[in-house]
């Protein structure tokens, strides 16, 4: 099964949750990896740290910048992608799928609803 | 974006090349076209194409114009020779560094002799300013601005002569290091200077506004079997900053003096006055208050502009005053402004990137020197 971006969910800052059984994966999107360039360092958050929605939970990291990324949902995080910082070219090919970046346990799914569909966030890409 | 941004004559072909645009010091700069990294290895591997055209160029005609530059400079100019190019700075009477600038001794194609000072753009506004009472002294000499009716294009890296080679004549073409000479290029004129700031050779180019264009094509065309790429100024801030040349606003301003960063060798003290002479006299004989280092970090976090040097009882000892990831080390490099007393090679560290502490090590500037040419 390979994950398609019109199963996901985006914030308006350029990351993704895609939601399964009370769990969301978050991820950066491919348009964010494009245009930070360069990527070289990726802060990560710590299993069993509290992420809120639309708070930051890390930072990444190109040769010119240092943007945060900021959680889609709130609740504890499960499961970090911590081989990710080693080989943060993943995120070039594959940011939907091999480049996830943390598992949320949701304290409330319905946060979901307030984000982008892939529709929109395109639109929001290209109009920018 | 802003209609108050100037954009330069290369504009147009920044924009329909993919350039990623950005405000720098009033300008629609290129900050990349396909990405830092790639453009600062092309510039070191083979060449990058630089539009710097939103820098100052300044004009001063006149049998006096040295006397004038040498008031206002750190650097003698009364004993320049045509044909060359010095590093200086323009200080305050405080001492404290208005600007560093190339001051260049040229004759136009008649015969005249000139002075040209490029500044930088983010302090175009202000030296222009600075210079304004002191031309009063000398009504003899002829000042022009003529940032907007020029343009300038840098080419950087090994390849960079051989890629200029159909386009200059070889009096351009066999220029020494720090040497300078109007010549045409394609039949037009043009300033070339053997001169830059990414730690590689190569040439810098003042061409007439108009002709730009058609410059920056010959040079694409001409290089495109060499490997030359246009470059922004990402790759040019990483480039310097591995060169270990300061930038304005960075390692240098109004409250940094030339000494502590390193900039003694600019300052000519000895039989002559000049703006802040007093003050640099002064400081030039008192114990250093703080040095300007090089510091490679360990993991892969650069340390940005700001960024608290700590000692090993966390003290602070200094400051990062420019950062970046590497491209040609693989390794976050710094700048800082440390202690003396701690300012020796080799010297561990900390620095506090945004909370959390990282180890780094004091090294010799620059980071990058290129291997010495034929």
């Amino acid at each position: 099964m390979s994950i398609t971006p019109d199963q996901l969910r985006f914030c308006e800052s350029h990351e993704w949750a895609l939601a399964q059984d009370g769990i969301a994966t978050i991820g950066i999107s491919a348009f964010a990896v494009a245009e930070l360039t360069d990527l070289v360092f990726m802060a990560l958050p710590k299993v069993g740290q509290t992420v809120v929605a639309g708070k930051e939970f890390g930072e990444v990291e190109s040769v010119k910048a240092v943007s945060p990324m900021y959680s889609p949902v709130s609740g504890e995080v499960v499961e970090v992608h911590d081989a990710l910082v080693n080989q943060l070219e993943i995120l070039n090919s594959d940011p939907y799928e091999a480049g996830w970046i943390m598992k949320v346990k949701m304290s409330d799914p319905n946060e979901l609803n307030k984000l982008l569909s892939w529709t929109d966030y395109q639109s929001q890409c290209g109009g920018s | 974006m802003s209609s108050q941004l100037s954009s330069t004559p290369l504009h147009a072909w920044h924009k329909s090349n993919g350039a990623r645009m950005a405000e720098f010091a009033g300008f629609e700069m290129p900050i990349q076209y396909d990405g830092i990294v790639a453009e600062h290895i092309a510039t070191r591997t083979a060449a990058g194409l630089f539009d710097i055209s939103h820098m100052g160029r300044l004009r001063f005609d006149g049998p006096r114009a040295d006397q004038l530059l040498d008031h206002l400079l750190t650097a003698r100019a009364t004993d320049m020779k045509i044909g060359q190019v010095r590093y200086s700075l323009m200080c305050n009477e405080e001492g404290g560094v208005l600007d560093d600038v190339l001051v260049s001794c040229l004759e136009s194609p008649s015969g005249k002799v000139y002075f040209l000072l490029v500044v930088n753009a983010g302090n175009h506004a202000k030296i222009v300013k600075w210079i304004h009472p002191h031309l009063a002294d000398f009504p003899d000499v002829e000042y022009h601005d003529v940032t907007s009716q020029t343009a300038m294009i840098a080419v950087q890296g090994p390849k960079a002569l051989e890629i200029c080679k159909p386009l200059l004549p070889p009096s351009a073409l066999t220029l020494g290091y720090y040497r300078a000479k109007v010549t045409e290029q394609m039949s037009k004129p043009c300033v070339v200077s053997r001169t830059g700031y990414t730690g590689e050779d190569g040439f810098e180019l003042i061409v007439k506004a108009e002709d730009a264009p058609r410059v920056w094509e010959n040079i694409l065309m001409a290089g495109r079997n060499l490997g030359v790429r246009a470059a922004g100024l990402g790759a040019r801030d990483t480039l310097r900053l591995e060169a270990g040349m300061p930038l304005y606003g960075h390692e240098l301003d109004e409250s940094i003096d030339p000494y502590r960063a390193g900039l003694g060798f600019a300052c000519k003290l000895a039989d002559r006055q000049f703006l802040g002479r007093e003050s640099l006299s002064r400081i030039s004989q008192s114990p250093l208050v703080a040095k300007r280092v090089g510091l490679i970090l360990d993991g892969k976090r650069a340390a940005r502009q700001g960024a608290s040097v700590l000692d090993a009882d966390s003290r602070t000892v200094g400051t990062v005053t420019s950062g970046s990831f590497s491209p040609t080390l693989d390794r976050p490099i710094a700048m800082a402004y440390v202690e003396p007393s701690i300012a020796f090679e080799q010297s561990r560290l900390d620095v506090d990137i945004r909370g959390s502490r990282v180890s780094a090590t004091i090294v010799p500037l620059p980071f990058y020197k290129r291997p010495t040419s034929k």
